[in-house]
């Protein structure tokens, strides 16, 4: 019998035959120097269930002990920013929904709010689309965090969560349908306004959606908060506390577990959010335990935020009136998703000259911006979104930066996991909510 | 045949007054296509930024007036102080961004605690400083928010804020994948969204965006940056 590489191999009558066998521990283990190669550096990601998207974290483990993390981002890049300058104004919200994927409405929120203080028209957008907007944005809120439920209960065994989480955003992306068309990517908020109305069958729909969440909200938490594996892989992990938070940028639900009340919808308000009751939940642990709870109860808040503005909403423009800037189609959502509605079509093509010129120019040539930049920050699912537009006077954006919270709290996972378990990188990471699509943009 | 559109009357480039140079010629974003209409000719100019007077009003004198005690150097290192849009920003001398940045976050009637942003603006053809670079800081304390911007040549470099603000780690990264800002004292100033291999800043002005043609109903449409669009 001679041995040739993998397997012994011996020669018979009827040819070659190998002998395979598992591999022999002793050997292997023997041969390895235990003082010299305790290290091992493990790649996890940029494809891993767990790392909440395309995410890829280098880790250095002694053992299961992490000894240094290195996240590395940008697997899924694509140019959004430098897209939105070969494009007008009004095709922008197009694009920079597209960033976070999970909090679409609040990337098209702040980029119109930075295009409208551009403008200088912040003040003439009306009282229904700016109640329109709170609405979408709060139910948007719920959906993003429900999902951060879901994939947090998938990524610490608790598989149920991911479906019941998944299940109930349906319902809110069901009444996105009903009014913008689109489940994701709506385009809805529009500089000026909003695209469309909210048509009764989908406030009918958040107001039953109203009646059902709290109901299944408290299975859920009684669900996951008594049970001991959770507390075990929450409690007391991942700690950050209000110092770490500021040095590293952290902001939303992570800052505010770790007890500093810091919501830009109270601090530095916008879209009237200063007419709205709300309160703004914090923890004082300051880890993934505190994360969860301060979700949980953000998400009773929006419904709070979102109960109100359904009360607040009274029959009246969705658009700006000056007519040089607002769109000039009504627009209707057919059987393709939402387009020109065919009494507008009939006009311009049939009846008015005027109309057809004004429709062509606002459309083909965009309206003009006069030049300056603006940096607008709102409150993000995840943090404080930030979108710093410069204009150089003409039809397209000259720039447009996202400070997304996403890229940005991204920072923090080694001042969290290092030093840890190695499955508190999961916890830890997963309690940041980084969404891919907003980190690289 | 093509006709190169030759300059009208009137679209005088060396005149004093149109400072900086022109940034866009043209109305369509393209030449060279015989367009005779003579809008090809047109010449439009960026405005000149220009420093507000005093008072500036709400916070900013506030700010102002408390950076100028707190920073010794304060006449020399602030170029500008520009209010726009109820936004303060102030321009800075380059290699002193990282001292004001440090002050503005330390002193007692500052305290910018965090730095919400830092991005790039690459303003192609305005003058020999055409990168600039923003940071927006955030006072928690006041509910403030104030712009830093400095401004720098291709190729030049900016002292790195992170000593002041770690959470400018990545977004400095950011910025020199994007604009090939080179921030002196980084830790670790490597391309963080781009490949580590990748060639150029593709955030720059003179960067194409790139793409190919793809037909649409039997109609072929060119990528967008060689498309046909008012400017």
């Amino acid at each position: 019998m001679t041995q040739s590489g993998y397997a012994s191999e011996r020669e018979t009558t009827e040819g070659r035959v190998f002998t395979v066998t598992g591999g022999d521990w002793d050997t292997v283990t023997g041969s390895v120097d235990p003082l010299s190669n305790e290290k091992i550096v493990v790649n996890m990601g940029p494809q891993h269930p767990s790392t909440h998207g395309v995410l890829r974290l280098v880790l250095e483990l002694e053992g299961e002990t992490v000894t240094d993390v290195r996240p590395v981002v940008g697997y899924l890049h694509t140019g959004i920013e430098k897209n939105l300058e070969y494009r007008n104004w009004t095709q922008g919200t197009t694009f920079v929904t597209r960033a976070d994927y999970l909090a679409p409405l609040f990337n098209e929120a702040g980029y119109c709010l930075a295009v409208e203080k551009l403008l200088g028209i912040t003040d003439q957008i009306t009282e229904r689309a700016n109640t329109i907007r709170v609405l979408f944005m709060e139910l948007n809120r719920i959906s993003s965090h429900l999902v951060w439920l879901a994939t947090t209960g998938m990524e610490l065994g608790a598989i149920s969560m991911m479906l019941y989480g998944f299940r109930e955003r349906e319902y809110i992306l069901d009444i996105f349908e009903e009014t913008s068309g689109l489940r994701m990517n709506h385009a809805y908020f529009r500089p000026g306004g909003v695209a469309q109305d909210i048509p009764e069958s989908a406030i009918k729909k958040i107001r039953d959606f109203l009646v059902y969440l709290p109901k299944k909200l408290k299975e859920y938490e009684a669900m996951l908060s008594g049970q001991v594996i959770w507390q075990e892989r929450t409690q007391g992990v991942a700690v950050l506390d209000v110092t770490g938070c500021l040095a590293m940028g952290v902001t939303g639900p992570v800052l505010r577990a770790s007890g500093l009340a810091w919501d830009l919808r109270k601090t530095m308000p916008y879209c009237g959010y200063e007419n709205y009751e709300f309160d703004v939940p914090t923890a004082t642990t300051a880890d993934v335990w505190g994360r969860y709870q301060v979700r949980l109860a953000e998400i009773r808040e929006s419904l709070k935020i979102v109960e109100q503005a359904l009360d607040r909403l009274r029959p009246g423009p969705i658009f700006i009136a000056d007519k040089k800037i607002a769109w000039p189609a009504q627009l209707a959502v057919g059987l393709d998703g939402m387009g020109n509605s065919l009494e507008h079509v009939a006009k311009i093509m049939g009846q008015s000259m005027e109309s057809l010129i004004h429709h062509f120019k606002l459309v083909t040539e965009g309206f003009r911006v006069p030049p300056g930049q603006v940096y607008v920050a709102i409150e993000h699912p995840r943090g404080e979104l930030g979108v710093h537009a410069v204009s150089d006077g003409g039809t397209h954006p000259y720039r447009v930066h996202m400070r997304d919270p996403s890229f940005v709290n991204l920072q923090a996972i080694p001042a969290m996991a290092e030093g840890a378990l190695l499955a508190d990188v999961i916890a830890g990471g997963a309690s940041l909510d980084p969404v891919m699509g907003g980190c690289d943009r | 045949m093509t006709v190169e559109p030759s300059s009208p009357d009137g679209a005088n480039l060396g005149a004093p007054a149109q400072t900086p140079a022109s940034p866009q010629k043209g109305m369509f974003g393209i030449t060279g296509t015989g367009d005779v209409s003579g809008f090809g000719g047109l010449v439009r100019h960026r405005p000149e930024s220009v420093g507000s007077p005093k008072p500036y009003g709400g916070y900013f004198d506030e700010v102002t007036d408390a950076l100028e005690e707190a920073y010794p150097g304060f006449a020399d290192a602030i170029e500008k102080v520009v209010v726009d849009r109820d936004e303060l920003t102030l321009h800075i001398k380059a290699e002193r961004i990282a001292e004001v940045a440090q002050i503005m976050r330390d002193d007692e009637a500052l305290r910018f605690e965090l730095c919400s942003s830092v991005s790039g603006v690459d303003y192609l053809n305005s003058d020999s400083r055409r990168l600039h670079v923003t940071y927006h800081l955030t006072s928690m304390t006041y509910r403030r928010r104030v712009r830093l911007e400095v401004a720098i040549p291709a190729g030049g470099s900016v002292p790195s804020v992170t000593s002041a603000y770690p959470t400018a780690d990545w977004q400095e990264r950011e910025t020199y994948d994007m604009f090939g800002v080179i921030f002196t004292g980084h830790p670790n100033l490597t391309r963080v969204l781009m490949p580590d291999d990748w060639e150029g800043y593709p955030q720059r002005k003179d960067y194409p965006l790139g793409g190919v043609p793809v037909e649409y109903k039997g109609a072929e449409i060119p990528p967008p940056d060689q498309r046909r669009v008012y400017q």
